[in-house]
């Protein structure tokens, strides 16, 4: 059937010195010339470059090369960029085979002759398989119009917002009652001090408003199915037992609930109470109620007094005690992952007696506390008196092994700094202490503010606090001071912790749902550490803000219009290709006893009738994702694994070895 | 320059944690011994009995098959449809007097490129101890 030769170029990449240090390049050049059905090798200082994609693309021309093999970085580096060169010269961009002599060969040996001899291996190898490829056939499907941005904090928020305002439809999944995420709970933001919630609130409003974006809030995305273009998602709306047409968001319900002020309140991390009516916070989106199913009379017991006092008490006819969860089908074409962050347990560091002091506050309690919005106004009291002295412990469960957070936090010095100054603003008498490893203050502005607050007389010093403890009424923070190496006690009315940032507790899920990875500080894992931060190693789902790691509002809604602008790129295209590198069924081998449809995760492979009482198994081509499970599986071998063929992989067994 | 023994290792690695976690170790230069030669496939669900047998016909002293954690698969379970067959080829490997210590199924995720280095070290150590499984590997 072949009956075309097989002419090979190899071409072996110095990657400056990175690899040419450990390995002999023009070793591994002329060891691999003479192999069979090499018609030329050659060595350049990057494969990579303009001239050595130019130099692949005159070899192919003038030489009649049809298969080449390029020995570099990692496939997963540069595989893209070489199928393109030569697809660009005339040939099929799977006729290409990389060698990976840089990731698995120069950076992790020192021996130049082992790493020259393994260099080698690993070229012959490619050369075998390079022998035995294929033309591959892409096929191009459709890409849905239509996004799905998974979290409406900001980062979803602005995402949602730009690929709307592209033209197409947005899908926002919230789960919680109210989009806004956690910056709506924030009270001043730095280093500007704009009012978080007044720069928030217009956003959240056009989102609701715009008409090209569905939201979809007390819900959860349950299902993930389908590829780039054709993700089929089911998302579960939890039932708000409130009719959301009717409901005028007047509160009365919340005002007749019999459980009123005895419900801790979410959304105030909780400082303060609700009834199990309620609207999260006063300038929620979509400004409608929602009863809490956990905590609900009626619906706990079936009993709230002689009648639910809400439904009583609502005059629009809104409350719906017999609305039931609904499942909502969606056909995407990309998927943003905006999930935010959870905030670190300080119970997690007892030495701070936080759960145990009602004066120690996690950073976000304090944020709370001192919101105009929040459940005392803003007034900063603590035992109905203002603190006199006000402690913060930076660093907590950030930059500590002890916890395994080994990252920084990147937003805690400086929302310190600010809270110092709020206090500075409202208490100007209060004495103010900071505790603190390092300074990071390397943001836009950060600086100036952090020196701001240092003359506003906020006193930094040095050094790690070993332990909270209770004086009297007051608390007695000891710590090091690591500049003078001496320690040092001080008392305070209130002590506050710079908790960090960890990832959402439910994080797996997630990646389970969407078969995406996270790294090793347990966030969700981009595609490339630098050029590809909003990807994913899945085509089509995009990752933005602190799901990706801690990072403050700016960079998360840079983000976040990155990785809108990376789903509008494919969504414009109109079509993409799929997988072509998928498995095929032999009809003429196969007998039809399924097995690979046992062992498809993705009901690729289906049993035919291809003639009266004979089953053919047959692969959808649009299905399979190409794991090579249905080759395993099957005991004649009727199926092969294109590009990863029975026979390709016992050449470079035999070459390798 | 006789060096000693120095064992022929094939590795087998799935694209998407594995040969990532070993793409980390080089980007983060962490060391391992050379003798690992890793040949790329997209799940270690597509690894066969057969590679296993074919690199040991071949003069492989060891073969480690190297995919995603229990729950990480990119297709879902292929890693524990490898780790099934992985139970069968092991006992059969034993059954042929090759030993079931020369074949090593491991978990290792992208962000895991110390521990990628730490299987490759152990795992060399372990059969340049077990000695050449024939004549053809030696050197």
């Amino acid at each position: 059937m072949e009956s075309e030769e097989i002419k090979i170029g190899v071409y072996v990449c110095h990657c400056g010195i990175n690899i040419g240090s450990t390995v002999d390049v023009e070793q591994v050049r002329d060891s691999v010339s003479e192999l069979p059905n090499v018609s030329i090798s050659r060595d350049f200082k990057y494969m990579c470059s303009d001239p050595g994609q130019a130099l692949i693309r005159k070899d192919i021309e003038e030489r009649g090369l049809n298969r080449v093999v390029v020995a570099a970085c990692s496939p997963r580096m540069h595989e893209p960029t070489f199928r393109k060169t030569i697809q660009q010269a005339g040939l099929n961009p799977y006729c290409v085979e990389i060698a990976n002599i840089r990731e698995q060969c120069s950076w992790v040996h020192e021996d130049k002759a082992d790493a020259t001899d393994k260099a080698v291996k690993l070229v012959c190898s490619a050369v075998a398989k390079a022998s035995l490829l294929e033309p591959l056939e892409e096929k191009e499907v459709e890409i849905a119009p239509r996004a799905l941005v998974i979290g409406a904090g900001i980062a979803g928020i602005q995402a949602s917002l730009d690929i709307a305002d592209a033209g197409f439809q947005v899908y926002l999944v919230e789960r919680e009652p109210s989009i806004g995420g956690h910056m709506a709970q924030l009270d001043k933001t730095f280093p500007t001090l704009d009012c978080s919630a007044c720069i928030m609130t217009p956003k959240m409003v056009e989102v609701e408003r715009h008409p090209n974006i569905e939201l979809l809030t007390y819900s959860k995305v349950i299902e993930v199915g389908g590829y780039i273009g054709n993700f089929n998602v089911k998302v579960k709306k939890k039932p708000r037992y409130i009719n959301m047409d009717r409901c005028t968001g007047c509160g009365l319900c919340a005002e007749a609930c019999r459980l009123k002020g005895r419900i801790t309140s979410e959304f105030d991390v909780g400082m303060g109470k609700r009834s199990a009516s309620y609207i999260p916070f006063p300038y929620a989106v979509p400004s409608k109620y929602t009863i809490d199913a956990e905590h609900c009379l009626f619906l706990t017991k079936g009993k709230c007094g002689k009648s639910p006092a809400c439904k009583d008490a609502c005059t629009a006819d809104a409350v719906e005690f017999e609305q039931k969860e609904e499942i909502v089908e969606l056909d995407i074409g990309t998927i943003v992952v905006a999930t935010g962050f959870d905030l670190f347990d300080a119970t997690e560091k007892p030495e701070y007696g936080y759960g145990l002091y009602d004066n120690v506050l996690s950073g976000l309690e304090f944020e709370r506390l001192v919101s105009s919005s929040g459940p005392t106004q803003g007034k900063i009291a603590i035992g109905g008196k203002d603190p006199k002295d006000v402690v913060f412990v930076q660093c907590v469960g950030s930059r500590d092994k002890s916890v395994g957070n080994e990252y920084c936090s990147r937003v805690c010095c400086m929302y310190t700094a600010k809270q110092a100054y709020l206090i500075h603003e409202k208490l100007p008498d209060a004495r103010l202490t900071i505790f603190y490893i390092d300074i990071r203050a390397f943001g836009k502005g950060f600086e100036e503010f952090y020196d701001r607050v240092r003359e506003e007389g906020v006193r930094y010093i040095r050094g790690n606090v070993s332990e909270i403890i209770k004086k009297g009424d007051r608390l007695l923070v000891m710590a090091e001071d690591t500049l003078l190496g001496e320690p040092i006690d001080v008392e305070a009315d209130l002590v506050v912790l710079a908790t960090g940032i960890v990832p959402r507790a439910d994080v797996r899920e997630l990646m389970n749902l969407l078969k995406i990875s996270q790294s090793p500080d347990g966030f969700l894992l981009e595609a490339h550490p630098k050029l590809r931060p909003v990807d994913t190693a899945s085509d089509g789902i995009y990752i933005a803000g602190c799901c990706q790691g801690p990072k403050d509002i700016p960079d998360t809604v840079a983000q976040a219009k990155g990785a809108a602008s990376s789903a509008m790129t494919k969504m414009s295209q109109g079509k993409v290709k799929v997988e072509a590198i998928i498995a095929s069924v032999d009809p003429f081998i196969c007998r039809g006893c399924g097995r690979c449809v046992e062992a498809c995760e993705y009901g690729a492979p289906e049993l035919q009738e291809a003639e009266p009482g004979i089953l053919v198994s047959e692969v959808n081509d649009s299905l399979c994702k190409g794991c090579g499970a249905c080759a395993v599986a099957c005991p004649c071998r009727a199926i092969s694994m294109k590009h990863f063929k029975n026979e390709q992989i016992f050449s470079q067994i035999e070459a390798v070895i | 320059m006789n060096k000693g023994f120095e064992p022929n290792i094939v590795g087998f690695a799935c694209n998407w944690c594995s040969y990532a976690g070993a793409d980390l170790a080089g980007t983060s230069r962490i060391k391992y011994p050379p003798n690992i030669k890793i040949i790329r496939v997209m799940c270690t669900g597509r690894v066969t009995p057969a590679f296993i047998l074919k690199s040991f016909q071949n003069g492989a002293d060891g073969v480690l098959v190297a995919g995603c954690h229990p729950g990480d698969c990119h297709y879902i379970a292929g890693n524990l449809k490898c780790e099934k067959i992985m139970d069968v080829v092991k006992r059969l490997v034993g059954i042929l007097g090759i030993g079931k210590e020369r074949l090593r199924l491991e978990w290792v995720s992208a962000s895991e490129g110390g521990r990628f280095a730490d299987v490759v070290t152990e795992f060399t150590e372990q059969v340049r101890e077990l000695g050449p499984l024939s004549g053809k590997s030696q050197g």
